[in-house]
Formats: C-alpha cells, structure tokens, sequence
C-alpha cells in the first residue's frame, strides 16, 4: 500500500489517530486534544471529562465535571410525559429501529418548546443579557425576529414554560443544586432573581432554562449547548423506547380522535 | 385560556380538520375519504393537497414534478447524498439512511434553509415593489440583512445546469410568465449588472415558480422536503452491493490533525 498523503484530507482539531504498522486504516493510538485517550485517559477520566474535553478542548476542573456531572443527571430523563420521549415511545412500541426511536426523540427535541432550539436561544440570551435585569426584560419585550427560517417564529421566551403556573418543585431543586456547586456567575444569579425574570417573562423558568445557564457557566457556546442538551436527554428516550416494547402497543395509548370537518370544501 | 387548563381541554382526544383513519371503514383525508374521492391523484397532487389544501391544474402539478425531478443527483458525493451511501456502506437500513438524508437536506447554505429563505425573498420583495418600493433598496436590505440573497450564487459552482430545463417547461406549460418568476430574472439582471457576482441558481427558479402557483412561505417549505430523494436510494443501493466498509475509507493519513500537541492527563483531574 501506498504511503503518500492522501489527496483529500479531513481537518481536525479534536482527534488525532495513529495507525498500526500493518494497516493504515486501523487505530494505534487514539488523542483527544492531545491526551492519549485509551492509553491514558481509559480507566482514569470520567464520562463527562471526556464530553466536556471533547466540546471545549480542555479538560475541565473538578469543580466543572461535577457540575456538568449533575446537569447530566437532571437532563437524562425528562420522562414519558415529554413530547420527545414520547415520539421514542412511539418508535419503540411498534418495533421501529432503536436509531429510529432515537432519532423521533432528537427530531421532536429539536424544537423552541422544552427542545434543543430553545436551548440554543436561551443561551444567546445569556450571552446577550448576562447578569442584567434590565437587559433580560428588554429582551423579552423586544419584538422578535421575522426573518424566514425552518423554525417556526418563537412562541414564549426561551428557557421559560408558557403552560406554567409557578416554577416547579424539580426545577428548583435543580437550580439550588446547580447554583451551589456553580462555577460560574449567572446560576447563583439566576437563583437570587428567579422571581424578577419569571415576570418578565410571564411565565415560570423551565427546565431548559436552568441548562442553559449552567452550559454557559460552564462555558459552552449556543451550538455546543444545542448538542448537549439533545444528546444527554437520549437516555431516558432510549429506556422508555424500549419498556413500551415489552409492553406492547395494546397498552400505549392511541387516543381518540373528532374530525372538526368531514367534509372540507376543495378549494 | 391558557396554562394547565388549555393542556387539559387537549388531552386523550385528537381534534383534527386534516383527517383521520377509521380502520376496517374509511380513511378521511382533508375531508375527502381517500379511497374514494381521491383515489385517482397521483402521488405529487396528494402530496400538495395535503400541504395547501388546494387542486392543482394538470399542468401545474407538471411543473411540481420536474421540481423535483430535476434536483434529484444520484452522486453520493454530496453531503446528504452521502449520508444515504455511508448508510449502505455501514450495513444499516435503507429507510435510515434515507430518512438521515433527508433531514441533512435541511441545511444553511443549500436545501431546505435557502429554499424558505428564497420563497420568502421573492413573496416580500414583489409585495414591497407593488406598494412603491425600489428593487435596489429590496436587495440592499437584504443584502444586509443575510449578507447575500438566498437563491442567488451557488456553492461549489457557479451556473446552474437545471435553470434551462425548467424553464423550457414552464414556457411549454404557459407558467413562465408569473410576476415572481419575472420578478427574480429582475433581481438576476440587477445583481450581475452590480458588484455582487450572485448569479441565480436554480433555488431562485423553483421558489418564484411555486410562489406562482400560490404556494405560502411555509407551502413551499413543505413540497419541496422531498425534492433531493430520487438521488437518495440509488446512492445507498450502490453502496450496500459493494463490499462493506469500501465507501470513502479515510486511513488515519486521511485526518488532518491540527490541535493540541501531545500532553499528559493529569490524574489530580480524574475522578478520585
């Protein structure tokens, strides 16, 4: 086999590999950011070392594994009530592929309503607002973008729940969780004027909102923050996916349906 | 009403004007029992029945169809396209591959991101004209606002090999003379006759036909969903009959590393 450099080559600042004597295309050594991965960091670093190494380039302190540590186990379920978790369900209970039934909860978890597209917005409004009240309110009063995307015009502030009627007992807890162990400004912030931006905002804080500041006091961009949060909430689509199955459909809901016209006029 | 109460008035029941299926008895789609009254659409007027509600004439749906004939590549070297073949490389399923394709095709700078973003170009720009505005301050506008116009220039290329066919139909279907179509050869001649060198693409072409044949910003955006997938299969059926593992091989020569020398992991970072 040859060994000249290949004419087209993938750039990355994230992995290197090195290969076995015998075969240019199986792995040697693998790096992570330069840190041999199977040689030195199997067995020593933790899951979310790894994860925070890979996004940011570093490997994180103590102090922010144990944070991302607990955003991850917050984030992992979001339970079979949730709409994403719900279309891995759907998937999971006629048989459908596991990819499929991860792919409906990533799909459906995409969006502005407790989604990774909220996610995202709720980030640049904490890189945009920071620790200012003023800022925050002006934000969610100002008129909102019109211009054409493949998402739809955002309905209610990102990070807050519109069906809300006070912050729930569970994104409390998270947020006196996070917030003591922050390594950042803006969770400890946002637990002291909890109250202040709800009413900005007219609506209770969600869950989404509360990983959006811990992503940004950990120092994640709006799109590595997107990425996350889809793929530490695949666990419990994945679980519950596969309970329906052994379940089987005769015990999922199918729900009844009321056609509002039977006969819509053909235009 | 709203909060706990406007989620409880939708709970356990679908409330539908679309339609619905009542097994063993009928299937109601947009009010029309699918066996029966349409039964005879082709799949395009369905399809776009579904989307607008509306018919469409014989020669309109024509024109549907060569929108998407003409953008379907089956050259699995394009992102999306690839995603189908990487697909049968890897043994995994048709429907996967494809279904992944698909989704990749909604992308920023081709697919499905430009293609709202051209609809909704070419729909509010001939709404501004009518009422008084000047092209030059539309494009202006626009050119500040997305730093370029979605429609015009192309990656990778720079002529667009699918404008002529396209329009060489719509003239043999009378449907090149709607005031959108007419409108982005205006802005065309406008950008080539300036500075920007934003040739129209085909994107361009197909937004200005389907705004004139009445699609909305969001009609559009949802007919043309499918319009790379005839490129699709053939693009994982090549690559499943070769041997597994043989589309694009990338060594370890192949990666370009360009990060962090070598460093040591440090214990006093690891879980103690």
């Amino acid at each position: 086999m040859s060994d000249e450099k290949p004419a087209e080559q993938i750039r990355t600042r994230i992995w290197l590999e090195e290969p076995e004597p015998d075969n240019p295309f199986a792995t040697r050594a693998a790096y992570c950011h330069g840190y041999d991965v199977y040689g030195a960091m199997l067995g020593q670093a933790r899951w979310v070392e790894m994860l925070y190494l890979l996004f940011r380039g570093d490997a994180p302190t103590p102090a922010q594994s144990e944070l991302l540590e607990a955003v991850a186990v917050a984030l992992a379920n979001p339970g079979p009530r949730d709409p994403s978790v719900h279309a891995a369900m759907c998937g999971g209970v006629g048989g459908s592929t596991a990819a499929a039934s991860l792919i409906a909860a990533l799909a459906v978890g995409a969006g502005q309503l407790s989604g990774g597209r909220e996610l995202l917005l709720s980030m640049e409004a904490w890189h945009s607002c920071g620790m200012d009240l003023d800022a925050w309110q002006r934000r969610m009063t100002a008129p909102g973008d019109d211009t054409a995307s493949i998402w739809p015009t955002p309905e209610h502030p990102p990070g807050f729940d519109p069906h809300g009627v006070t912050t729930t007992t569970i994104v409390k807890q998270t947020i006196a969780c996070l917030a003591a162990m922050s390594t950042g400004p803006r969770l400890p912030w946002l637990e002291e004027n909890l109250s202040s931006l709800e009413a900005a905002a007219g609506c209770p804080l969600a869950m989404s909102g509360v990983a959006a500041a811990a992503f940004s006091d950990l120092g994640f961009s709006p799109e590595q923050g997107e990425m996350l949060f889809l793929l530490l909430r695949l666990p419990g689509a994945a679980a519950h996916a596969l309970e329906q199955w052994k379940y089987g459909h005769k015990k999922f809901p199918f729900f009844k349906i009321e056609l509002e016209s039977d006969s819509e006029e053909v235009k | 009403m709203n909060g706990p109460e406007l989620l409880q008035q939708h709970a356990d029941c679908l409330k539908s004007r679309m339609g619905g299926c009542f097994p063993g008895e009928r299937a109601v789609f947009r009010g029309h029992d699918l066996h029966v009254e349409l039964k005879d659409m082709d799949w395009v007027e369905l399809y776009v029945f579904g989307i607008t509600g509306r018919r469409f004439t014989r020669e309109q749906l024509r024109l549907m169809h060569a929108i998407w004939v003409y953008t379907s590549y089956p050259d699995a070297r394009i992102w999306n396209n690839r995603v189908a073949a990487l697909a049968g490389s890897a043994r995994s399923t048709g429907t996967l591959g494809v279904a992944a394709a698909l989704a990749v095709s909604e992308a920023s700078i081709y697919g499905r991101g430009i293609d709202i973003k051209a609809v909704e170009f070419i729909i509010t720009t001939r709404k501004e004209l009518d009422n008084g505005a000047e092209l030059a301050d539309c494009v202006q506008k626009e050119l500040k606002k997305h730093r370029g116009i979605a429609g015009f220039g192309r990656p990778l290329a720079s002529g667009d090999e699918r404008i002529a066919p396209i329009m060489a139909l719509a003239r043999s279907l009378g449907l090149d003379q709607g005031p959108h179509l007419r409108l982005a050869f205006t802005v065309n001649e406008f950008l080539l006759s300036g500075r920007w060198r934003l040739g129209m693409n085909f994107g361009a072409i197909a937004a200005a036909l389907g705004a004139d044949l009445g699609l909305s910003t969001r009609e559009y955006y949802l007919f043309v969903f499918p319009a790379f997938l005839a490129g699709m299969p053939p693009c994982f059926i090549e690559s499943a009959q070769q041997p597994e593992g043989t589309l694009f091989p990338l060594s370890c020569g192949h990666i370009l590393y360009e990060g962090a020398q070598k460093r040591a992991w440090n214990p006093s970072q690891s879980k103690p």
